[in-house]
């Protein structure tokens, strides 16, 4: 780790409590960790010892029997016995053998028996050229064939868009169920029969419960779960273009592997980080990829001519001379950001319309919400964790915020953390933590403590010990009570009801009660209050003396990244614009339709004379611009997030857009995607402030960056700079195997085209280059000699399962200040009172649906809900609404929150089928947020009241009682 | 000759009611055990040297002693009786259940007692439908009298008692995988350790005993330690029920003492052969137990003696092979019998044992090779004790290994002639 607080390995600290002792492997000393598992021991020390159900997020069970060693008594016992390394605990002395002839005839036996019911259809399988039984096949050194019978088979069953079945690749190794079940808590797959014919699917066909199923694809160690996506343009891990990268689908910043051929993104894999997202990844990080490929890509410049005709395709030259006409001719501009942008690219437009005239990208409520987050995690001194070490935390409140949907990964590191107070159990029963199922049936159902405080259910209620339901400003007065109960200091809450003082007192001393208290929350609900009440209880925790964690989700990649650059809202962009002092808005990455309400946006967007988008894809807000120019994704630039733990990491370019043999073959341009950043740079060389813009590549921007804002300054070291070399190479991106490059054109050419140089970057984009480990923020894909499967991981860590060889990447840009007195928040709302035919509107986040780029590609589109109206009941009773009716939602400015310059308006009015929502309070109504227009509901902000009516088929409209 | 564990049973007669057991002397022991502290009750049967009778021969009072003792112990503890009876050739535990329900929930309470467990589960075997009307009856007549429930007897010792009726899986007589049943799961064996004495049922410190080990305890409460070694002829203490099926004249089950001679049973109570019929071999304790053959008759039917012979006394019911049987179809039925039973959780139980039905199936039906003997043979090194999980495929590999080394030209004759010399123009059983 290079980063964490002094003294704290934040990967490694349940690890890291062994002793280290000494093993005797074929008569050999080796140091190893007293009572780890040998698999894990013999693994980390670089041994290629075969297995398969094993794996290091999911421990031990010694199901699959591949790892068989000889275990010897001492010196003079030559004869020992056969042990699985999985279940065998290291000891000091203890001797062992993997090259014991007895062992290895075990070990090829295994895999002879696994192959007698494989088809043995690698060449038609997706798995092929990464399957970890293909390794361990030839580990094993099996290569001949007895057996002759017919081998059994089954029924495959459709288990939705993301993931294919194929059950006759099986090998009944248990990892799917037990990754699925055990570790991520689904309960519609299961394994079903038994002997030779165990079938590991659903009780019938259907989509996957699980927001994490994807994750079998990797974990299942053959063929029977694959991408889905991938097969619809599939191509081998061999032929895959790679970078390290990071997913751009939430806060997280979890670290994925895009993999790319023939200019089209094919799929997202994991990409281990053991302070962050470890080995998996959610199905929207996932598959979400597809937005890269998509229809709406903005693939050339776009002008309209005289301000009303269409926009019209034009070369990257008229572009810019457009936008240096615009510019230079007295243009007064303001830039407006994104934080679903890089660091740099904001930069680069920070630094072309000037730090002023800079702004957010987000609406007045948002915006606010975002520093105020930054504000808290800076101050302290609650510190923010990182993802692994949510997993650690032993007691948590959950505080307004659906993680499961905002921040899924999240939602599964909860689900680990509910483990630590019972692990204790089995520890006292003397079980290694390791011997995962003696781990689990020593502790049944039992759950650490876990508190869910939220406006509606989520799918981790099953974990909780106690769910809180309410409008947020109820969930804030609980949180404030909470905060009292730990510190009195903290402010009171006036008529708290006795139940909800109960449970702020079982709160309060169970996080008391924690080694490692944790309090999260998020923006999800729209909610200062909320927001502050979840400081309020991390601090209460600090001041008295317990460590406690805090950590925000925040809904973008690059949120904490935006927020710290700076800049207004878009409130205060209107202002600027109505004080006629502005005359040019150039947006980037940004529909501001999502941002903020609709009329307001038209407002802006008329208001300005020119408006210029920097984007990749077409949306409401680029269909009214003035110019386009078409950016590069997260696949095709490089570039610096900041994510919700204040990490920053670097993500690199995957492939280099426009480069497309079908461009070429059938006669379309290749295209000017270029980075944001490049696009900035260029319009401000094209004004003839080039001189401020000295930027040939990423690097120059990013140091740029670090010395206008020092707080940024750590976004110097998420990554090597692009001059970094190992033995004067670069790190190649194309794997030594890659496959036809001299002739993926030939077709159009026979001279086979120079690769495409990298200014940016380590990396390259060719097979040649170092071919070793580069360091851990570089790794481009997971392979090793005799490990092709994503499982060569193990030769990237020092010890198996543990943090990549040095150390985990990304810096970490927010430390708390300590020592300082907490300055609680004094701010306690008042109770939520019911109003009169109004209901309080509250959002409902979709993990499929409310994320505006995942939701461009088919699959995730395919998951995704359509919109609809939620009701408590009772509510709907009084309504004479029932499920699937219509209702009609009134909003108008009368009842909405009104922002500074928010304009006069009539209310404007949906018709939304009704779903009935028992967990939502009585006088609330939820609606999902961020589905795509129309009718989506994109930009409304929330929370905010609302008239509910019932629509009748001839839409004759009733009043709506509320009692 | 002292029967105690069959003294009330009547074949086909109804079992003693609870007011006929106590006639008999029943719940005599029960209320000394409670006069008893659970150490002294665990020392008596330490002393009376009762090894487990579900087949691996454990001392008892050796297991019971891995419970965690004590107000400090973790609660609930339980105690399960192994009633999941359902290896081949055994039917021993039937006639206890059936015979006389009584002395099983007698045996239960005191073993509970014993470990001070507080809930009791009888894991029934799904087939046995007549035991499971009459253990109901008499638990619910137990509960009726005071003998089960709280504070028995007006002791401060109080006991649950449930009956489970198993789904159905020769698995679930693996005490592991019976707790994992019983709690509603797939019935997979657990690792060991942690023993179920540390952590059994759903997590509790668990004694799992079978059925007629049980049924002994009332009998060395009421007589003591040393009648009831008095009663064995050999090192092992008590009585056993030993049975016989196959083709012999007398086929049954017998109350005799431990360490009777294989001989005695087979001649003197089984009555020998049926005429026309030679005997070839047995298994004497079930399936899983290796062959013994005529040379071996001598020996006696203890623990120690069975090893000794190159077997195990496993459940005590021999299943007899006769000359007119196929070794390798009998092979074939039982093999097919332990791949159908693998629960499928390790690669050498659920795949070997499958390639080893279809091996012995092939060569039932006329396409063995040469090189399938090599393949059953390594088969049965490779799925020993320790290769496997459990102890289901090192167990179905033991008729295996003894009867490759004793039936080998029986073997030899299906692959060279290629079809089964026991069948008439290769189908068909010739009887």
């Amino acid at each position: 780790m290079k980063s964490a607080v002094p003294g704290v390995n934040t990967a490694t600290v349940c690890k890291c409590e062994a002793k280290v002792t000494t093993i005797h492997i074929d008569d050999r000393p080796y140091p190893a960790k007293d009572g780890e598992n040998l698999l894990q021991e013999c693994l980390s020390l670089g041994f290629n010892l075969p297995y398969f159900c094993w794996h290091p997020a999911l421990g031990s069970v010694g199901a699959c029997r591949q790892c068989a060693i000889k275990q010897f008594k001492n010196e003079e016992d030559k004869r020992g016995k056969v042990v699985m390394a999985c279940m065998t605990a290291a000891k000091d002395g203890i001797r062992i053998s993997i090259d014991d002839s007895e062992a290895r005839e075990f070990r090829a036996s295994v895999v002879e028996w696994l192959m007698v019911d494989h088809p043995h259809d690698c060449p038609v399988c997706d798995e092929g050229g990464e399957c970890h039984l293909q390794d361990m096949t030839v580990m094993n050194g099996h290569v001949y064939r007895r057996y002759h019978g017919r081998k059994r088979t089954f029924h495959n069953q459709d288990l939705g868009p993301l993931v294919n079945h194929e059950m006759n690749r099986c090998i009944q190794c248990y990892r799917c169920t037990r990754f699925y079940r055990d570790y991520a808590g689904g309960r519609d797959f299961d394994a079903l029969v038994l002997r030779n014919q165990v079938y590991f699917g659903r009780y019938q066909d259907g989509v996957l419960e699980s927001e994490f199923s994807g994750n079998l694809v990797e974990v299942c160690p053959t063929g029977v779960f694959t991408d889905k996506t991938l097969k619809r343009h599939y191509t081998r891990k061999w032929d895959l273009q790679t970078a390290p990268s990071v997913c751009v689908h939430c806060g997280l910043g979890c670290n994925t592997i895009p993999g790319e051929r023939y200019g089209t993104l094919r799929r997202i894999r994991n990409r281990f980080n053991g302070a962050v997202n470890g080995y998996f990844l959610c199905d929207r990080g996932r598959y979400g990829y597809d937005f890269v490929n998509s229809r709406r890509r903005i693939r050339q410049p776009l002008l309209r001519k005289h301000g009303i005709a269409p926009l019209q395709l034009a070369s990257k030259r008229d572009a810019l001379q457009l936008l240096g006409e615009i510019l230079s001719s007295g243009a007064r501009a303001i830039g407006i950001g994104s934080p679903r942008a890089s660091i740099e690219a904001n930069f680069a437009l920070r630094t072309l319309v000037g730090r002023d005239q800079f702004y957010l990208g987000l609406s007045e409520r948002d915006s606010r919400l975002l520093a105020s987050i930054l504000d808290i995690l800076k101050k302290g001194p609650a510190r923010t964790p990182s993802l692994h070490e949510v997993e650690l935390a032993d007691a948590v409140l959950v505080l307004g915020e659906d993680v499961a949907n905002t921040a899924p990964r999240l939602g599964l590191a909860l689900r680990q953390a509910v483990r630590r107070q019972p692990e204790k159990m089995a520890k006292k029963m003397g079980i290694p933590l390791w011997n995962d199922h003696a781990v689990r049936e020593a502790v049944q159902e039992e759950r650490g403590p876990l508190f869910i405080a939220t406006v509606a259910d989520t799918r981790i209620d099953d974990i909780a010990t106690r769910t809180f339901r309410g409008p947020p400003e109820e969930l804030a007065r609980l949180g404030f009570a909470v905060a009292h109960a730990l510190d009195p200091s903290a402010p009171q809450v006036s008529d708290v009801s006795n139940t909800t003082q109960a449970l702020a007192d079982a709160i309060a001393q169970k996080l008391k009660a924690a080694e490692r208290p944790l309090i999260i929350s998020g923006m999800g609900c729209g909610d200062r209050a909320v927001v502050e009440a979840a400081a309020n209880v991390a601090w209460a925790l600090c001041s008295t003396g317990h460590a406690a964690g805090l950590c925000y989700a925040v809904p973008e990649c690059n949120s904490l990244g935006a927020v710290m650059l700076g800049g207004g809202s878009l409130e205060n962009a209107l202002e600027a614009l109505d004080d006629g002092a502005v005359d040019t808005l150039i947006i980037l990455e940004n529909d501001l339709y999502r941002r903020t309400d609709a009329a307001m946006v038209d407002r802006l967007l008329a208001a300005a004379r020119n408006v210029v988008v920097v984007d990749h894809i077409e949306h409401a807000t680029s269909a009214k611009a003035d110019v386009v120019v078409p950016a590069a994704t997260f696949a095709e630039a490089d570039g610096t997030l900041l994510n919700n733990e204040g990490r920053a990491q670097r993500f690199f370019q995957v492939f280099v857009p426009g480069n497309d043999i079908k461009d070429d073959i059938w006669g379309g341009i290749a295209g000017d995607i270029q980075e944001s950043w490049r696009w900035l740079r260029d319009i401000m060389v094209s004004v003839g402030r080039g001189d401020e813009a000295r930027w040939p590549s990423l690097d120059d921007v990013t140091a740029a960056c670090a010395a206008a804002i020092p707080n940024l300054e750590p976004i110097l070291r998420a990554a090597p700079p692009a001059a970094f070399r190992i033995e004067g190479q670069k790190i190649p991106r194309e794997p030594h195997r890659y496959s036809g490059r001299t002739a993926m054109h030939a077709n159009v050419s026979i001279q086979e085209p120079e690769q495409p140089g990298d200014p940016d970057s380590p990396l390259s984009f060719s097979m040649e280059g170092y071919p070793g480990h580069p360091p851990p923020s570089l790794i481009p894909r997971f392979w090793a000699p005799g490990w092709n499967s994503v499982q060569a991981l193990n030769k990237f860590q020092d010890e198996v399962g543990g943090p990549l060889k040095g150390g985990d990447p990304g810096e970490r840009l927010i430390e708390p200040l300590q020592g300082k007195k907490v300055a609680y928040f004094q701010n306690v709302p008042a109770g939520f009172k019911l109003r009169a035919g109004e209901w309080l509107l509250l959002p409902l986040h979709h993990i499929f649906g409310s994320e505006e780029l995942s939701i461009l590609a088919p699959p995730i589109a395919e998951l995704s809900t359509e919109p609809y109206l939620a009701l408590n009941p009772d509510d709907a009773v009084d309504l004479r609404l029932a499920a699937g009716d219509d209702a009609q939602l009134l909003f108008g400015p009368e009842l909405m929150e009104i922002s500074p310059g928010f304009p006069e308006e009539i209310p404007r009015a949906y018709w939304l089928p009704v779903r009935l929502k028992p967990e939502l309070q009585r006088g609330t109504a939820g609606l999902p947020v961020g589905l795509p227009s129309p009718g989506g509901l994109a930009g409304i902000g929330l929370p905010a009241f609302g008239k509910i009516r019932r629509a009748r088929k001839e839409n004759r409209i009733e009043e709506g009682r509320h009692e | 000759m002292e029967t105690p564990l069959t003294r009330n049973i009547s074949p086909g007669k109804e079992p003693p009611d609870l007011v006929q057991y106590e006639k008999t002397g029943g719940y005599a022991a029960l209320r000394k055990a409670l006069r008893m502290s659970p150490a002294e009750v665990q020392a008596m049967v330490k002393e009376s040297n009762l090894r487990g009778r579900g087949g691996a021969g454990f001392p008892t009072a050796q297991k019971w002693s891995f419970v965690p003792m004590g107000d400090d112990a973790p609660r609930p503890k339980y105690l399960v009786c192994n009633a999941d009876e359902m290896e081949p050739g055994t039917f021993k535990d039937r006639l206890l259940l059936e015979g006389d329900p009584h002395q099983l929930i007698e045996g239960i309470i005191i073993s509970a007692y014993a470990i001070q467990a507080d809930v009791a589960y009888v894991f029934l075997r799904w087939a046995y439908k007549l035991p499971a009307r009459r253990m109901e009856r008499a638990i619910a007549e137990a509960y009726r009298h005071g003998y089960v429930g709280k504070n028995i007897l007006g002791s401060a010792y109080s006991l649950e008692m449930h009956l489970h009726v198993s789904a159905g899986r020769y698995m679930c007589g693996e005490e592991t995988a019976l707790l994992n049943a019983l709690e509603g799961k797939r019935a997979n064996p657990r690792a060991k350790p942690p023993y179920p004495q540390v952590s059994g049922l759903w997590g509790k410190p668990t004694i799992v005993n079978n059925v007629e080990t049980l049924c002994n305890l009332p009998h060395i409460l009421n007589h003591g330690a040393a009648w009831f070694k008095s009663l064995s002829r050999s090192g092992d203490g008590g009585t056993k029920l030993y049975g016989a099926s196959g083709r012999v004249k007398n086929p049954g089950l017998w109350e005799l003492p431990m360490g009777t001679p294989l001989r005695e049973i087979l001649e003197e109570h089984a009555g020998g052969m049926r005429d026309g019929y030679q005997f070839r071999g047995l298994l004497p304790g079930g399936a899983s137990t290796d062959f013994v053959l005529t040379e071996h008759l001598d020996a006696v039917m203890d623990f120690d003696s069975m090893q000794a012979v190159g077997s195990r006394l496993g459940t005590g019911t021999m299943i007899v092979l006769d000359d007119k049987t196929c070794p390798v179809g009998m092979l074939l039925n039982l093999e097919h019998f332990f791949a159908q039973e693998s629960c499928g959780w390790c690669t050498p139980c659920w795949s070997g044992l499958s390639w080893i039905e279809q091996i012995l199936q092939d060569m039932e039906e006329g396409r063995g090779k040469t090189s399938d003997l090599e393949l059953l043979e390594s088969h049965t090194h490779l799925l020993g004790p320790g290769h496997t999980f459990c102890a289901l495929a090192p167990g179905a590999a033991e008729p295996l290994q003894s009867g490759l080394k004793y039936f080998r030209d029986d073997f030899q004759r299906h692959i060279h002639e290629k079809r089964c010399p026991w069948r008439e123009h290769g189908h068909g059983m010739q009887m």
